[in-house]
């Protein structure tokens, strides 16, 4: 009894959040390792997209509500999520054009690039807030919980309560999704096999003939709508204030590293890696311990960094790899 | 840097000065209008920024270096005056310093180990290795450190609670705040320098989050969200009450028709004005002959073209690190000036945005590679930085005077506030765009 309660501890405080974390980090890596596989510069206005992907699915999700419309045990940010897909992506197709457009007709080095994308990030970040405020904002309506506490404790019996919040579940099965469609779209269409070839050997495909004005196109149209999709799970789970979005930053970009720049799978692989780790640092073990091992009272909580430093553990893990396996574990394109 | 540069240096001998003139009549304008005591408070500010985009100019400008973590350097820099010049904790550097330090040794020999273990051993049993010697250190390490935190916040928790200073003069922390970003920056350029640029950004972009981090928490260190307050002024600056107590100071002031209130915290705030420009200009100097000499001739060419450097023989990777470490310790000197100038620390107010991407802003206006644009950068953008949080609403309101009362009205001047991020990315992007060698580009 004690080993399922411990089971059931571990799984509620870390499997869960860690496994709908890392999903989210998973998709905001993706974007990250898209952009700097096909456009050769690492976005630090990624976080600040999402911010703004996600304060218009807000914006849609109010006007939505005001209308009447909501889809009943589901949050309706996800009816609302395919126009704020629409209108980050144009935002980003507009930045595109006027910002980053010139940088790569001068062939410009790529740290110039990076810098471009701290202004545009600044721009985003001013205009989020001018948009939505600076307020927190809970934006998740429909069912809480897909398991509760109580109906868990009541079922089986267990000292220990387990809950499955909806957006864990949303958030899952919607980057299950996004993901496949993802790679289905790179491994199957002719646009994602020319954006593949694009990463690759941009020369050897210019020669072929790939118009690199539509596979940039597609690849921020594409980096839009992870961005979106990442920030409003994100925003579902926790909520949403944008400040926090730019702290994400680091464990994006830990994950894509991580992974290895440039990789797709890799920014999956380091998204849960990042995610499992900061939750397993911050967690205090004392009730799993305290399952297994009866015999043993242990002082302190049992919790190696107290949570204000989980993104140390995203630094930690980004130095390590850094210093071993600077390509990252499957390969990336950056040294 | 490596672009298209569309406007030659207009104006040419005389830019310079006449850009500095251009400064100087802004912040005598603001004194005729606001008083010279905000007036110098811009200004001392302004000399702060000044040091700090100097030593970012020194990473950028004279390497091409991107460092995202300036707020970090600057919050490390901020801690230096804390430690040697707060008056000691009584009974905390007893109690709890032999605890931290013995903690601190553990962490620095585990650490070795596992370098010496990575030098010696290869495959697997060196990975098992060194996972072994660094978990076991860090349980020695948190046993050793957690008893020794919990003695030194037990004193007094009110008022102190930390490990207090060393209670020497407030003008020694300065050097030492630049040792201590040094110190934080070599660590980063060793693992982070040599591989591609971006990673130097997105290490420093954490470094940076981490120390703010760690001054928040670490209460027995910086009294966390509680604050450090009185930090002792540093010499020749005395407090007000004390120049308004003194006779010969308010009949002085009362020949010159002064209030003598007034006079104090003016006289307070010139003076910090005369030890900044001290500094700043030392720093400029030593930059410019270092900049002249075979060494900056060298930097210049490491940052121009590295492949060619690499084959004249140049350690590319050495001469990164150098240089950023110098830089790092700028930005460190200039952290410790800004806690002695508040007289307080506030680790809930290192913002990345406001102290990291705003100096980035001084940089680029100011004309990277170049150090007077760096100064004049700093000056500017601080001034406007200021002038733009009383300007947005006012602009908002003139701009929504047309319109209908009712909630877009109010949300629109609400959101003027948040219009300086928004300006200042602006301003970023036009200038890297349009002018990207600066207001006094680099010869």
């Amino acid at each position: 009894m004690d080993i399922l309660n411990a089971l059931v501890a571990l799984l509620n405080f870390v499997v869960i959040p860690a496994t709908a974390y890392g999903a989210q980090l998973a998709l905001g890596a993706l974007g990250v390792t898209l952009i700097y596989g096909i456009l050769r510069f690492s976005n630090f206005a990624h976080g600040d997209t999402m911010a703004f992907g996600t304060a218009m699915t807000i914006l849609v999700t109010w006007a939505l509500q005001a209308a009447g419309i909501t889809l009943g045990p589901l949050p309706t940010a996800l009816l609302a999520l395919p126009f704020a897909i629409a209108l980050t992506a144009g935002l980003v197709l507009a930045t595109d054009r006027v910002v980053y457009d010139y940088y790569r007709r001068v062939r410009a080095a790529p740290v110039i690039l990076v810098m471009v994308s701290v202004g545009v990030m600044f721009v985003m970040n001013g205009l989020t807030r001018f948009v939505i405020g600076v307020d927190e904002i809970n934006f998740a309506d429909g069912a809480r919980f897909v398991i509760s506490a109580r109906g868990f404790r009541e079922a089986t019996g267990l000292a220990e309560p387990l809950t499955l919040r909806s957006s864990q579940l949303i958030t899952l099965i919607t980057a299950a999704l996004v993901v496949w469609a993802l790679f289905w779209f790179l491994g199957r269409t002719r646009t994602g096999k020319s954006m593949r070839a694009f990463s690759d050997n941009e020369d050897l495909a210019l020669l072929s003939g790939i118009n690199p004005n539509r596979v940039v196109a597609v690849t921020w149209i594409i980096a839009a709508a992870l961005a979106t999709t990442a920030g409003t799970l994100y925003g579902l789970d926790k909520s949403f204030k944008a400040f926090n979005y730019f702290q994400l930053l680091l464990p994006i970009f830990a994950a894509a590293v991580v992974g290895g720049l440039g990789s797709p799978v890799g920014a999956i692989a380091g998204g849960f890696v990042i995610a499992f780790s900061e939750v397993g640092v911050t967690y205090a073990w004392k009730k799993v311990a305290g399952y297994l091992i009866p015999a043993w009272q242990p002082e302190g909580l049992l919790q190696l960094l107290s949570t204000e430093y989980k993104f140390a553990v995203s630094f930690a893990i980004l130095i390590i790899v850094l210093l071993f396996k600077p390509t990252g574990l499957f390969k990336g394109k950056a040294v | 840097m490596s672009l298209r540069q569309p406007d030659a240096a207009a104006g040419g001998r005389l830019r310079a000065p006449l850009l500095f003139a251009a400064m100087a009549a802004l912040v005598a304008i603001e004194a005729a209008t606001g008083g010279w005591n905000t007036a110098l408070g811009i200004v001392n500010m302004g000399l702060i920024s000044a040091v700090l985009a100097l030593g970012v100019n020194m990473q950028w400008g004279y390497a091409g270096l991107f460092n995202t973590g300036i707020v970090g350097f600057l919050a490390l820099g901020g801690l230096a005056p804390v430690l040697i010049a707060m008056p000691p904790t009584p009974g905390a550097f007893a109690g709890g310093g032999p605890g931290i330090a013995l903690a601190a040794l553990v962490a620095l020999a585990s650490v070795i180990a596992a370098i010496a273990v990575n030098r010696r051993l290869r495959g697997r049993p060196r990975a098992i290795a060194i996972i072994a010697i660094l978990v076991a250190g860090f349980f020695a390490y948190r046993a050793l450190f957690d008893r020794a935190v919990a003695v030194i916040q037990a004193i007094n928790p009110s008022a102190q609670g930390n490990l207090g200073g060393l209670g020497l003069p407030v003008l020694l922390a300065w050097p030492v705040g630049a040792l201590f970003a040094a110190g934080a920056a070599w660590i980063i350029g060793k693992t982070a320098l040599g591989l591609r640029s971006d990673y130097l950004a997105i290490a420093t972009l954490g470094i940076g989050e981490i120390i703010v981090a760690v001054l928040r928490n670490e209460e027995w260190l910086s009294r966390g969200v509680m604050n450090v307050n009185g930090i002792p002024r540093p010499w020749p600056v005395p407090y007000e009450v004390q120049l308004q107590a003194d006779p010969a100071f308010v009949s002085r002031m009362a020949g010159l028709g002064v209030d003598p209130v007034t006079g104090s915290t003016i006289m307070v705030k010139l003076l910090y004005t005369g030890l900044f420009l001290v500094v700043l200009l030392a720093l400029i100097w030593a930059a410019q002959m270092a900049l002249k000499s075979p060494w900056g001739r060298m930097m210049r060419a490491i940052r121009d073209n590295e492949i060619a450097a690499a084959a004249m023989g140049k350690d590319v990777t050495r001469r990164h690190l150098q240089i950023f470490v110098i830089g790092s310790a700028v930005c460190g000197l200039a952290g410790a000036m800004m806690i002695t100038l508040d007289g307080q620390m506030t680790p809930g107010s290192y913002n990345p945005l406001r102290y990291t991407f705003l100096i980035w802003v001084m940089v680029i206006v100011g004309g990277s590679g170049n150090n007077w644009g760096s100064v004049l950068g700093g000056m500017l953008i601080w001034y406007l930085w200021i002038k733009a949080e009383a300007w947005g609403p006012v602009l908002m309101s003139f701009l929504t005077a047309g319109m209908a009362e009712g909630a877009l009205k109010s949300h629109l001047l609400d959101s003027a506030a948040h219009m300086r991020l928004f300006t200042m990315g602006l301003i970023l992007l036009l200038v890297l765009r349009f002018a990207p060698r600066g207001l006094l580009p680099e010869k």
